[in-house]
């Protein structure tokens, strides 16, 4: 029986009258196909030569001719040189001697370059006085190859020739001369003897010149401070290898305090050796990677900040300040002073708030103390830019008072938080000029971009510190048409000597001596005599006295308590945001919040439930978190928030360096622009946070933040019980049950597989101290130019797929230490009401965690995991202590990654090279030039991992083989290794008995990943030991 | 496919070119001979010995003259006869220019003075130990008439030689298909009449109902089945054998931009390998030369003297050359660089995938392996080819069977004592070495 039902599909059909269903009945398609186009000429059509039958007879003729033409495999070509250069030897790589100096970083560094293309940035041991390489630094070669670079001169958006910009400039610039309004050049600091003369000589020539230095992050309180004490504009030096006894309040000086650069030092104490080692005591409000690294850390705000200063200088110095504190951190304060006193010259402090009495009151304190930490002799000279005269340039600009401005190496209109006052006074002058490599905020709005060369292109000096002078040479001639300001300061100086000249002549005359400039250029370095400073005696007459206590009382004045206090603060892998279009830096992972790709408000979590802002993973594991309305003195930013364990109650914190919007590609535009918020160059401003809607999408690469307890990954320990109790109690073995009979998982008989003999050869072993490691990830960065390994970008980040073969883990504990972790997982009693509870209750980070940092890539296993479940024999261990991956074999099952336990391996997902969906540097015949030859580039479908860099350990034993010698402890390095100044990672060989990593392998603290698994690793780790004396 | 065209149009203006030669060179020949007889009797005295002024020259002069060509000095070809027709100088003036060229200017010899400025205002090296009987030598040698290259000696009669062998196959082939017919037609002959008689005879023929082969093939299934698996098993084994020859490029002998023989540089005048690639004892590439290394030699080798064939004459190897010098720029008239270089793409012949590491330095200075181990007889290759297959399969069989030279390596001495003992070994493999594991190569 068939029903009657009516069936519709849509309501138009209930409709009696539609025209339209009407015409479906007739036609499928209710507008006519309009096959007219092609067909309805028929004139067109009958006048084709080309028949049905042609045509296919052409299809078939050229499919099979394109069909055989395949199959010729390709033709390449080899292209030598017409006049090889005496240096260079195809294949064979050559290291330079240069030094960075961008205006935020600062550090001697060697230049690898293959066939005569720099490839890597690695630690000049010649100079490790002048600073290490750092994450950024380590990525600055990828600027190089930017595909965004300025490519030449240009003139209001038009190209134009350096011989044009000349004549323009130096006609406005002889105008200027006699008009009266200023010339002025806002430069970077360039810490340059050579810069300094000639820009001395460029005021000659022109008269009425001012020259601004600018520091988009300013020192300039500390400067003052320093200026007004020892009567020169610089900053004090500290030595941390020298002092025991560390109290910093609000001092990031693990990441880029005052210039950065004092972790090398500050690591070498951290080492316990004769059951010593140094005591660090840090008073902050964000977590900063020193405070993670501290001994005991006090979470403050900024206002609570100056006041523990000024207390500590009361309690240390003398001399009574009023004003209260809640009592934890009174009692903190009270007692890192007594710490401090009892350390006397082996004490130090260090400040980071930007306040002019404050730096005075570190410097006090430090006098007081008679540091020896504090080097006097040779104050750093990275920064020496000045709040105050910037103000007044943009005043004068504003005023109409600047006739011409000339800028290098400094971007105003994004650094500046009256960036629009800035604008406003560069429509002001009749002459705007911009040395940048980029056509950035700034130069983009200027009447003349000069574009300039990247360091690596470039003649420079610089001293560093007082008395240290490095040089810049260039390792590949300019890839574009550019000019260094200093060549283009020459030129309208009238001076027809080339820079290079110019820098060997100042040597010459003022700096060498007599030695030889050819051998500091080898060594990219020179230490000159220290010359004892003339106002030496004056003030140290003065210094002699009691301090007054002035500064310490006037600190205590400037406090101003509010609700909510902003710090701001620059990341380790981004700095001021000038590398903000290099893929490496904005993937790496913050250490602390282990984001990539982003800047976010870090809220204490007490705040954060105050505020209603939220963090919670969503399904596939990635974070996701609310947003915030960020307002400071009336300017409002959206910002997402990250709730942060450790950040001080009352105090959130906001990453300078992102938000970036111009000379970047589109993925690099990420962020907020929280210089913003940077009023008066003050890092901590007063602010109201409220919930803003939406939910933001973080690329979150840990998702587990503490150690649950886990005592087998972070082994930890205090100094007390590592001076006084034996090995086993703080690092024993852990046992597996044998017959029912405990045995230690090193022993032969609990192993399943068969011993391999690794006896005889080499067998690499990689130590990594937690003690020294300080999570700066110069490691991370060192490894990807090392590895070619791929960039993968924000949405594959979020899948955790991303593609570190070195990653930072980076762990909080849930209690206040991780010992009391272990206790409570331990304590914790019956499955359903205490264990599962109490670990519910331990995956959240305390308010004020201990943190622990832990450097983990392939453990090359002697008895891998991974080995075992290849199909294809793709992975496999070898002799020498590596577990080798042969790409080509694999065929990407990915039981591997599945059955590794220390999850390091990485899988191609995709084609990261020459692929338009990843337009990282890899897609760009520019970008790939930083690639390294001696390492292939992985296809789609593969697996990777660590290598244990087996390029350069082969590298190293084919050197020896070559010249027929034995190979010395210290020559094979890895690139992590190589790159770690701290002295964290030592890599080597355990069959030569005499190397450093060999006893390391048998030093008490020396343990293995997860060892109860049994895998025997050949990467080890060093207990990390914390020094918790108080008193 | 194109080749076989071009060689064989070069072969007929070869052979004509060189008939004409022939018959003109020999007239020239002898005509030369009664001239150098008369003057060598007529000048006997004085004379030296060609043969070994040959020797005094190639030693002492030939850095900077040669008897034809202007170089670093003049041309020397006649040039006591061009001296004292030109000059009026005697051999005299030339034992003092040659003993010290630099007091014969300071004394302000004209001539002396006329050639100095010539050549760019550097006088010649002193050459006081030459005796005069040595300068006489010389002399005699530069007096020499110019020798006619010797051409070729016909091998017109090389074709006409396989042509014959090729008639005789093709003669017995016919004979014995002649026989074979001879064969058939007789047996249907015999067959034909047997029949016959039979008919004749009234004896009936069995009519045996023979089933088709095809059939019987197909019955049986032992059969069948045997076909099939033999069938599949070769079809197999020739899919296996294409496979398995995808990616190998042994044998590949692209055509390069400048016909470079390596038989003439490495075979014919024994040049070491690491002379142009010198990177290869240092560096994981062998190293293409850069055309300064060939510009080395070729700044004074402007042509090509050696043995030549019909296919490489002369003015073939001659006109490489000039392509050599325009690429580097060289200007060999004016013997100076103009600049206008135009660098050379080369066809590379052995392409390893990215995947593999190869090292030559590994190979040629620790191993001392001979290049042509890897890249066959090199030096008697006209065109260059890739000798090896390149295979992981060739490279691990090579590991297997090569023993690590050890010998005077103080790297090795702990390790080969180690190892050998344990191997219980006197020399050791590269593989025993660990010269087989993945990531020696894969990385």
């Amino acid at each position: 029986m068939s029903s009657n039902k009516k069936y519709w599909k849509s309501v138009e059909e209930l409709n009696e009258n539609s025209s339209i269903v009407e015409t479906l009945k007739q036609n499928e398609f209710v507008e006519e196909i309009p096959t007219d186009e092609f067909l309805g000429n028929k004139e067109s059509l009958e006048a084709s030569t080309t028949t049905r039958r042609d045509f296919l007879k052409y299809v078939g003729f050229s499919t099979a001719a394109a069909t055989l033409a395949a199959c010729e495999g390709p033709v390449i070509k080899s292209i030598p040189y017409v006049v090889q250069p005496q240096e260079i030897i195809p294949g064979v790589a050559n290291y330079y001697a240069t030094t960075i100096a961008d205006g935020f970083d600062f550090a001697s560094v060697l230049v690898k370059t293959r066939e005569g293309r720099p490839i890597k940035i690695e630690n000049n041991s010649l100079a490790s006085t002048n600073g290490s390489a750092n994450a950024r630094v380590n990525a600055s070669v990828l600027g190089l190859y930017d595909s965004l670079r300025v490519q030449g001169p240009r003139k209001n958006g038009n190209s134009i020739s350096w011989d044009e910009l000349d004549a323009e400039v130096v006609q406005k610039l002889t105008a200027l001369k006699d008009s009266g309004k200023d010339i002025v050049l806002l430069t970077q600091t360039f810490a340059s003897p050579s810069t300094s003369k000639l820009i001395a000589e460029f005021k000659e020539k022109y008269g009425n010149v001012r020259h601004v230095v600018y520091d988009a992050i300013s020192e300039s309180a500390a400067l003052d401070a320093y200026q007004a004490k020892y009567g020169e504009r610089s900053l004090a030096n500290y030595d941390f290898s020298k002092a025991m006894t560390i109290v910093s309040v609000g001092a990031d000086f693990l990441g880029d305090w005052q210039g950065g650069g004092f972790d090398a030092g500050y690591s070498k104490n951290r080492i316990p050796q004769n059951g010593k080692m140094s005591r660090h005591v840090q008073f902050e409000s964000n977590m900063s990677l020193t405070g993670a690294n501290a001994d005991k850390r006090v979470p403050l705000t900024p206002s609570q900040q100056k006041m523990a200063l000024a207390k500590l200088y009361s309690y240390v110095v003398g001399g009574s300040v009023t004003g209260s504190l809640p009592e934890n951190i009174e009692d903190a304060v009270k007692k890192a002073a007594s710490q401090l006193k009892k350390a006397g010259s082996d004490g130090l402090v260090v400040t980071g708030i930007q306040d002019v009495n404050a730096q005075t009151v570190a410097l006090e304190i430090n006098e007081y103390l008679n540091a020896k930490a504090f080097d006097k002799a040779t104050p750093i000279k990275t920064r020496q830019g000045s709040d105050k005269e910037v103000m007044t340039l943009i005043a004068d600009m504003k005023a109409g008072k600047v006739g011409a401005i000339i800028m290098s190496g400094v971007n105003p209109l994004y650094t500046l938080a009256n960036a629009s006052d800035f604008s406003e006074g560069l429509k002001n002058t009749d002459l705007s000029v911009a040395f940048s490599l980029k056509e950035d905020e700034t130069s983009s709005e200027t009447q003349f971009i000069a574009a300039a060369p990247h360091y690596l292109e470039s003649w420079g000096d610089v001293e560093i510190k007082k008395g240290h002078y490095a040089l810049t040479q260039p390792a590949i001639r300019p890839l574009f048409n550019t000019r260094q300001f200093q060549e283009a300061l020459l030129i309208w100086n009238s001076n027809t000597v080339s820079y290079h000249d110019y820098i060997k002549e100042t040597w010459g005359t003022s700096i060498l001596n007599g030695s030889s400039f050819n051998q500091a250029l080898h060594d990219g370095m020179f230490v000159g005599t220290i010359e004892t400073q003339t106002e030496d005696t004056t003030d140290a007459s003065q210094n002699t006295e009691t301090p007054s206590g002035d500064a310490a009382r006037a600190l205590i004045a400037s406090v101003k308590s509010s609700a909510l206090e902003l710090v701001l603060y620059s990341k380790i892998g981004m700095g001021d945001g000038q590398q903000a279009n290099n893929p490496w830096l904005q993937e790496f992972p913050d250490p602390i919040t282990r984001t990539s790709w982003d800047n976010y408000l870090t809220v204490s979590k007490f705040d954060a439930d105050a505020l209603g802002l939220v963090n919670f993973n969503v399904a596939n594991g990635a974070l996701n978190g609310s947003y915030a309305n960020v307002t400071v003195k009336g300017k409002t930013l959206t910002v997402p928030v990250i709730i942060q364990p450790g950040q001080a109650k009352g105090s959130v914190g906001l990453a300078l360096g992102y938000g970036r919007t111009k000379g970047l590609k589109k993925e690099m535009q990420t962020g907020v622009n929280a210089f913003a918020f940077y009023q008066d160059f003050n890092n901590s401003q007063e602010v109201t946070v409220e919930l803003a809607p939406g939910e933001h999408e973080f690329a979150c690469v840990q998702l587990q933040n503490t150690l649950m307890g886990r005592g087998s990954i972070i082994k930890e320990t205090t100094l007390e019980i590592f001076n006084t109790k034996d090995k086993n109690e703080w690092n024993g073995i852990p046992m597996v049950s044998l017959n029912h009979v405990e045995t230690p998982v090193t022993s032969p008989e609990v192993d399943l597989w068969e011993e391999f003999d690794r006896s005889i050869g080499h067998h690499f072993n990689l130590s990594i101290d937690l003690n020294a490691c300080t999570g700066c990830g110069a490691c991370v960065i060192a490894c990807h130019a090392e590895n070619n390994v791929p960039v993968v970008g924000k949405t594959e980040v979020r899948r955790s797929r991303d593609m570190h073969w070195l990653r930072i883990d980076r762990y909080y504990s849930s209690e206040d230490t991780f010992a009391e972790d272990n206790d409570k997982k331990e304590s914790a009693e019956g499955w359903f009401t205490g264990q599962k509870q109490a670990l519910r209750e331990m995956e959240r980070g305390s308010e004020n965690p201990q943190v622990s940092f832990q450097p983990v890539m392939c453990q090359h296993c002697n008895h891998a995991p991974c080995e075992t479940v290849c199909p294809v024999a793709a992975t496999s261990h070898s002799h020498q202590g590596q577990n080798h991956m042969a790409y080509n074999r694999c065929v990407g099952t990915r039981y591997c990654a599945n059955n590794c336990p220390y999850k390091v391996r990485r899988f191609n997902w995709f084609l990261y090279n020459e692929n338009d969906e990843f337009d990282y540097h890899m897609n760009d015949d520019l970008g790939r030039m930083v690639l390294n030859p001696d390492v292939v580039v992985r296809s789609r479908g593969v697996m990777e991992k660590c290598s244990m860099c087996i390029q350069k350990t082969q590298k190293t034993i084919l050197d020896a083989k070559r010249d027929g010698r034995v190979i010395k402890d210290g020559e094979f390095q890895t690139a992590c290794s190589a790159a770690c100044s701290n002295g964290a990672m030592v890599f080597g060989d355990i069959n030569d008995k005499e190397s450093q990593v060999a006893k390391l392998k048998e030093d008490n603290r020396m343990y293995h990943l997860l060892e109860s698994v049994g895998t025997k690793p050949n990467v080890m780790y060093q207990t990390k030991v914390v020094n918790t004396t108080e008193s | 496919m194109k080749k076989p065209y071009q060689s064989f149009e070069v072969n007929l203006t070869n052979n004509m070119r060189q008939v004409i030669h022939c018959k003109l060179s020999n007239n020239f020949f002898s005509l030369a001979l009664i001239f150098l007889f008369a003057f060598s009797i007529s000048l006997s005295a004085q004379e030296g010995d060609p043969a070994k002024g040959k020797s005094l020259f190639n030693a002492n002069c030939a850095a900077c003259h040669q008897l034809d060509k202007k170089m670093t000095g003049p041309a020397l070809r006649n040039v006591e006869a061009r001296l004292s027709a030109d000059s009026g100088l005697d051999r005299a003036w030339i034992y003092a220019w040659i003993r010290n060229s630099a007091g014969l200017i300071k004394s302000g010899d004209a001539y002396a003075n006329k050639v100095y400025n010539e050549f760019g205002g550097t006088a010649m090296t002193a050459f006081p130990q030459l005796s005069d009987d040595d300068i006489n030598n010389i002399l005699a040698y530069t007096a020499e008439v110019k020798a006619e290259p010797a051409a070729a000696q016909t091998a017109a009669t090389d074709t006409q030689a396989s042509g014959n062998n090729g008639v005789s196959n093709e003669l017995i082939l016919g004979a014995l298909a002649i026989l074979f017919m001879l064969l058939a037609s007789g047996l249907f002959v015999v067959n034909r009449t047997l029949r016959s008689f039979a008919a004749a005879k009234d004896i009936e023929l069995p009519d045996t109902q023979r089933t088709p082969l095809w059939k019987a093939f197909a019955q049986n299934q032992f059969l069948v089945l045997v076909t099939s698996i033999f069938l599949l098993l070769a079809s197999a084994y020739f899919v296996y054998g294409y496979l398995m020859q995808i990616g190998v490029d042994q044998g590949y002998q692209p055509v390069q931009p400048i016909h470079f023989s390596h038989k003439i540089h490495a075979g014919d005048n024994a040049i070491d390998c690491k002379y142009c690639h010198s990177s290869a004892r240092v560096s994981k590439t062998s190293g293409i030369p850069s055309l300064n290394v060939c510009m080395n030699c070729h700044k004074s080798i402007y042509e090509y003297k050696g043995e030549t064939s019909v296919e490489y004459s002369k003015e073939f190897y001659d006109a490489e050359i000039k392509k050599l010098y325009a690429a580097a720029g060289w200007d060999d008239a004016a013997q100076q660089y103009t600049g206008n270089s135009q660098p050379v793409k080369w066809v590379r012949i052995h392409n390893l995938p990215d995947f593999v590491y190869f090292n030559h330095s590994q190979h040629v200075s620790v191993a001392g392996i001979e290049c042509q181990t890897c890249h066959g007889p090199i030096q008697e290759m006209e065109i260059a080819s890739q000798f090896a297959p390149l295979t992981m399969g060739w490279c691990i069989n090579c590991h297997r069977t090569t023993n690590v030279k050890v010998e005077d390596n103080a790297y090795y001495t702990k390790i080969h004592e180690e190892l050998s003992k344990k191997y219980g070994v006197d020399k050791l493999t590269a593989a025993q070495m660990g010269g087989l594991e993945c990531g020696k190569c894969h990385y």
